[in-house]
């Protein structure tokens, strides 16, 4: 790693005047999980870290009439041991509780899971997010893509947003507030992720010198079934292959109301729409949860060894739909 | 960037004792224990957050050390595998995985037994499903896990004989 300086201060105007609008000069220590192993693999190299631990405001959960806020620094198990998260936002609880090593849940944040860079091993090698070769040419498609993306992946991005927690609470309608040197400001979390479309581009709308606050799901949301369904090849310390979040309003038996959302299947957490659509009017049963599965992976369009995530995308999406009418996973 | 990078001072308690230090900021608490302290117990696996060999408590919470920067203990309370024992008495758990074949190699030893401490600290009676999900960020290539269960049961049939 290179040496470089570090500064703590307490106030978000004190740590923004400290980011640099330059990207990879500065960068926003929280919880390090993921910061510590870019820095020491050298695909970061900051010249000053600015660390976020010591400012308050971003700390700790709290509801109001408007919404349940959930500060950047909440760590992953403070949000996994917070009894209203866990009853009525099951879909965000298991998702945290996903991330299966308590060393790691009680240093990682919410801010930084969300921020965290993707997990494609040609970036992590210093390939660069788009992962070309000099020429141009992506190493992904014709190289080891198994952990790649099947939707939305027309280039020139091809990894998988890596976060667990954002398509839990994108399915939420969480909205996600961030703070830079003109004040703070809000926008759906939906909008937060952008796919990359050039070298110049990341897979965030954030800029450099903006710390994200906290994030706010919406108090009517509060007794909807939701639920998340994680696909994972082992049960500790690794990364799902597809996951699914679901959120229902019901009318009697038959959805008013649906949102599915993927997660680890393309460069941003996925939006199933037309899935979407499709749950309006139906009952949820093995059939119809079924059927919304294969719809969410309708446009999916596999790269050459990651074929096999188009069935567990949509093997997630219907066991999600089946949790969350049965009270939630 | 104008700052140049400084030397600081760092304050924390480690195994009850105070210490000082001066050093980079962004140093590794991994190594400043084992090449600054000599606190070699602790060991890097994988220096990523994959393993958590190089487990500790930081007031009384489980991370892995790899992914800690010193600056960030100021002020803090260290326990390292060196500090579990009560003098020359080993600790339940210590003596359970001893008893139960636990450990074979050794090299995941001192933070399975960091993790199993904390874990029954938490839970005092743990089932078979929450030993497994309060070991889970921690590997082993030897044993197979089945040793170091059952040695973290032993160690709460111990402790609950005891009290
Ligand atoms: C073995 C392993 C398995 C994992 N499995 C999963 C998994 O299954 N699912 C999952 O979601 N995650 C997983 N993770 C990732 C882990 O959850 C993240 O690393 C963690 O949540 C990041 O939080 P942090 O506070 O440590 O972030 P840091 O490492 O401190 O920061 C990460 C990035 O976000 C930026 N950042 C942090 N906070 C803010 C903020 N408030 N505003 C703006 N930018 C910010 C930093 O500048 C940095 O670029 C895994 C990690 C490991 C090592
Ligand atoms: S060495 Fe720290 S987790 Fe592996
Ligand atoms: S005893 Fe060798 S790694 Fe666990």
């Amino acid at each position: 790693m290179e040496r470089f300086a570090y500064a703590n201060p307490s106030t978000l105007k004190e740590a923004v005047g400290l980011l640099s609008s330059r990207w990879g000069e500065t960068a926003i220590l929280a919880g390090g999980t993921d910061l510590l192993s870019l820095m020491k693999n050298y695909v970061a190299a900051p010249k000053r870290l600015v660390s976020i631990k010591n400012i308050a405001e971003l700390r700790g959960i709290n509801s109001d009439t408007d919404g349940i806020r959930i500060g950047a620094l909440t760590t992953l198990q403070e949000l996994l041991d917070d009894e209203s998260i866990r009853r009525d936002f099951p879909a965000l609880a298991h998702a945290a509780e996903g991330v299966a090593s308590m060393q790691l849940r009680n240093m990682g944040t919410v801010g930084g899971d969300l921020c965290q860079r993707p997990r494609c091993w040609y970036f992590r090698s210093g390939f660069g997010l788009l992962a070309q070769d000099e020429q141009g040419r992506s190493l992904v498609t014709e190289g080891d893509n198994r952990y790649h993306a099947i939707l939305g992946n027309r280039g020139p991005a091809y990894f998988v947003h890596p976060s667990s927690l954002a398509p839990a609470l994108i399915a939420l309608d969480a909205r996600v507030s961030i703070f830079g040197p003109k004040g703070e400001n809000s926008m759906l979390l939906k909008d937060f992720f952008q796919t990359p479309q050039s070298a110049n581009e990341r897979e965030t709308v954030l800029q450099t010198d903006e710390i994200v606050t906290r994030i706010t799901i919406p108090s009517f949301l509060r007794g909807w079934p939701n639920a998340t369904y994680e696909i994972r090849p082992k049960e500790a310390l690794d990364w799902p292959l597809a996951t699914a979040s679901v959120l229902l309003q019901l009318e009697g038996d038959a959805v008013a109301h649906a949102h599915v959302v993927l997660g680890h299947v393309a460069p941003i957490p996925w939006n199933a729409e037309s899935a979407s659509q499709w749950l309006v009017g139906q009952r949820i049963n093995e059939q119809t949860a079924a059927k919304a599965g294969m719809e969410a992976v309708r446009d999916a369009r596999p790269l050459s060894g990651n074929g096999y995530k188009v069935k567990l995308a949509s093997v997630a999406v219907k066991r999600a739909l089946l949790a969350a009418v049965q009270g939630g996973a | 960037m104008p700052d140049a990078v400084a030397k600081t001072t760092v304050t924390c308690t480690v195994n009850g004792k105070q210490r000082t230090l001066r050093v980079y900021p962004m140093a590794r608490l991994l190594d400043v224990l084992r090449e600054e302290w000599q606190l070699t117990g602790t060991k890097e696996g994988c220096g990523e957050g994959e393993c958590g060999a190089c487990s500790v408590l930081i007031d009384g919470e489980l991370v892995n050390s790899c992914l800690v920067p010193v600056l960030q203990v100021e002020g803090a309370e260290i326990t390292t595998i060196e500090g579990v024992a009560d003098g020359d008495r080993l600790h339940a758990v210590q003596e359970a995985f001893i008893s139960s074949g636990g450990a074979q190699c050794g090299i995941c030893t001192p933070g399975m037994i960091l993790a199993a401490v904390n874990l029954l600290e938490r839970v005092p009676d743990p089932g078979e499903a929450e030993i497994r999900t309060g070991l889970a960020g921690n590997l082993c290539r030897c044993t197979g896990y089945t040793k170091i269960f059952a040695a973290v049961v032993r160690a709460c049939q111990r402790t609950q004989a005891k009290a």
